[in-house]
């Protein structure tokens, strides 16, 4: 050990070419909002040129032109670096447009069509005596059969897919873990009208029973699973090491680190999986139309007789040429849009309030 | 209550890599010891085999013999549960439980293990916060997350979780690696008070340490990388930082290594 107990830096020479630091000046505020009025100008001046002006082609045809304006500009003036980030934040913004476009399209149409149609009368009573060409009538018992069924859905198949998640983090190894994975990815790809098959053809043909809810609610269990699988795995993955370390050194012992410790750390993300995965069921028909059989009437008991359900509501309204039945239609789809967005706010309003907090 | 450790004959395993070879040590109940030696010698791995930490890694496994107070830690028999709750262990890296207050994590040994009494709990809490030297820092916010103390302090909240369930024997893995100089000397004021009622390992990279809080001291070194870690040689610590008895203890201790 030397003397000294910080080294000092040696003097540093002059600089002879060029600063370290070299000043950039950057792009003035007002100048991409000028170009962005120059490209729409000179996107409309050359469909005007080629004689085909329409507005949504001004748009698309401006945006490269924009790109291209704000590239040059900025690699004039702040240099390469910012120009290349200028024009991917172009196209990052671009494709983000693109992919929430058609989102608003669908959410505006619905609103456009079903808000008017959506009132309290509607939620509160059914279809029952109310033919496809009449006014009138509500999907009260499509609200109850889709309730009812999403629910025996998701008693069968949270439990099971926390139990088969937590098993393959937990515990699984070798080749039985690697099978339940595999099938599990299989079940992903199922597609939903085999759901409904399966369950058609194993329990209504298979004991000879007649269409329940309850037997709609196995089929979409069946879509439900792998989802609930995969999104508890990826958060249980997330749970570090460390955690179920600690609790095991403190003479925990490994089932109650899993329940006291690594899921609660995971619980936010668990409880939004299982919501998606509700989200993503709740609107299926197709396993719908085998199974839970159609009523126009309110049946609470998912036990015994056909229930209605949204879905099935909106595809049997849909076809129907009467105007009345189109706006059903259109406002049940509003409704299960709703719901959905509904319980994706629970999801994340549990999700944030469960959260590991550091204040 | 503190406990005496015998180790005899301990090769530890990652798979077929033989990480840590044919230790035989004997660690005194009420003392220090500490284990120093280069990184990647496998001081870390030999300190899990004696609480059964280190079978919870996939592939890992133990040969020889452990005994405390002359019961095998490795029977037939022994849960390693219950081998857990005997001796604990600091780990490394601070890692507090992240869902839980300050409070809940000192207790969480205890509430885990079936302990619910509320006037039980909080003096226990008390007494290992105040063991830890950390309970004039947060009595005041006892119900805030553990995870938003500094890092110093996250490591003293782990001390106390770890006494809170008292245990006879306390491994602790480089305690004070993401400590300040203050916080340090805390950690080994509050080790030279836990060792009246406790055993204790600690290992450390830092020589002063290992010189001021241990009674004994165990050097741990490797012949090269992919070879296994040996004990080289082990005695009390003045004797070992004077006179060891070995040249590669003498390198490593005066910084004359590799
Ligand atoms: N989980 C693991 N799987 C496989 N090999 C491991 C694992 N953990 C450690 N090893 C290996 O075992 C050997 C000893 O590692 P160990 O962590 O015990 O060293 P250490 O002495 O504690 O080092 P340090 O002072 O850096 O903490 C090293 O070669 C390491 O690569
Ligand atoms: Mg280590």
């Amino acid at each position: 050990m030397s003397t000294t107990l910080l080294p000092t830096n040696e003097p540093t020479r002059e600089p002879e070419s060029r600063s370290l630091l070299p000043e950039t000046r950057p792009l003035p505020g007002w100048m991409p909002w000028a170009l962005a009025v120059a490209a729409v100008g000179l996107s409309v001046l050359l469909l005007l040129a080629l004689g085909s002006l329409n507005l949504p082609l001004a748009v698309v045809v401006s945006v490269p032109i924009f790109a291209a304006l704000v590239g040059l500009a900025s690699a004039r003036l702040e240099g390469t670096r910012r120009a290349k980030d200028r024009i991917v934040t172009v196209v990052v913004y671009t494709c983000f447009a693109l992919a929430i476009l058609p989102l608003l399209s669908v959410l505006i149409t619905t609103i456009q069509r079903g808000a008017s149609h959506l009132t309290p009368y509607f939620l509160t009573h059914s279809q029952r005596g109310i033919g496809p060409r009449d006014e009138g009538g509500g999907i009260y018992h499509g609200i109850i059969g889709t309730f009812e069924q999403v629910g025996i859905a998701a008693l069968i198949a949270v439990p099971i897919g926390l139990l088969v998640a937590v098993y393959l983090v937990e515990y699984g190894r070798g080749a039985l873990a690697r099978a339940v994975t595999f099938f599990v990815d299989v079940m992903t790809g199922v597609p939903s009208i085999v759901a409904g098959l399966f369950v058609y053809t194993a329990i209504l043909l298979g004991f000879g029973t007649t269409p329940k809810g309850v037997w709609g609610g196995l089929a979409l269990s069946i879509l439900m699973l792998p989802v609930v699988v995969r999104s508890t795995e990826e958060m249980l993955k997330l749970v570090p090491n460390d955690l179920r370390e600690a609790s095991l050194a403190l003479g925990v012992p490994k089932w109650k680190t899993i329940v006291s410790i690594v899921m609660p750390t995971a619980i936010g993300g668990i409880v939004t999986g299982v919501m998606l995965s509700v989200a993503r069921v709740i609107g299926e028909t197709a396993p719908l139309v085998l199974t839970v059989g159609a009523t126009d009437s309110i049946n609470f008991n998912a036990f015994d007789g056909p229930q209605a359900s949204l879905p099935l509501i909106i595809y049997d309204q849909a076809f129907r040429s009467s105007p009345y039945a189109q706006d059903r239609a259109w406002a049940t789809a509003l409704t299960l849009i709703l719901l959905v967005l509904i319980l994706n706010l629970v999801a994340r309003g549990i999700a944030r309030w469960k959260a590991p907090k550091a204040r | 209550m503190a406990k005496r450790i015998d180790v005899s004959g301990l090769n530890v395993y990652y798979g077929s890599f033989r990480a840590v070879e044919d230790v035989n040590m004997t660690i005194e109940p009420r003392s220090v010891t500490a284990f120093i030696g280069p990184s990647g010698c496998g001081k870390s791995t030999f300190l899990r085999t004696l609480n059964r930490m280190h079978e919870v890694i996939p592939g890992a496994r133990v040969e020889g013999k452990v005994t405390i107070d002359g019961e095998d830690l490795y029977g037939q028999n022994v849960d390693p549960v219950a081998v857990r709750r005997t001796v604990g262990m600091v780990f490394q890296r601070p890692n507090p439980f992240p869902t839980m207050s300050i409070y809940d994590n000192v207790a969480a040994g205890l509430r885990l293990n079936g302990v619910k009494k509320k006037s039980q709990l909080d003096g226990i809490v008390e007494t290992s916060l105040k063991g830890a030297n950390l309970w004039n820092e947060v009595k005041d916010r006892l119900d805030r997350p553990g995870a938003g103390l500094s890092g110093g302090q996250q490591q003293r909240l782990c001390i106390a979780r770890a006494i809170a369930v008292e245990p006879e024997v306390l491994l602790m893995d480089e305690p004070c690696s993401a400590l300040d100089p203050i916080s340090t000397l805390a950690i080994e004021d509050q080790i030279a008070a836990l060792k009246e009622q406790y055993t204790i390992v600690i290992v450390t990279h830092n020589m002063q340490q290992a010189a001021r809080v241990s009674d004994t001291t165990a050097f741990f070194n490797i012949a090269g990388s992919g070879k296994p870690g040996k004990l080289i040689e082990m005695a009390p610590t003045p004797k070992m930082f004077s006179t060891p008895s070995e040249k590669a203890t003498e390198d490593y201790i005066s910084g004359r290594f590799g």
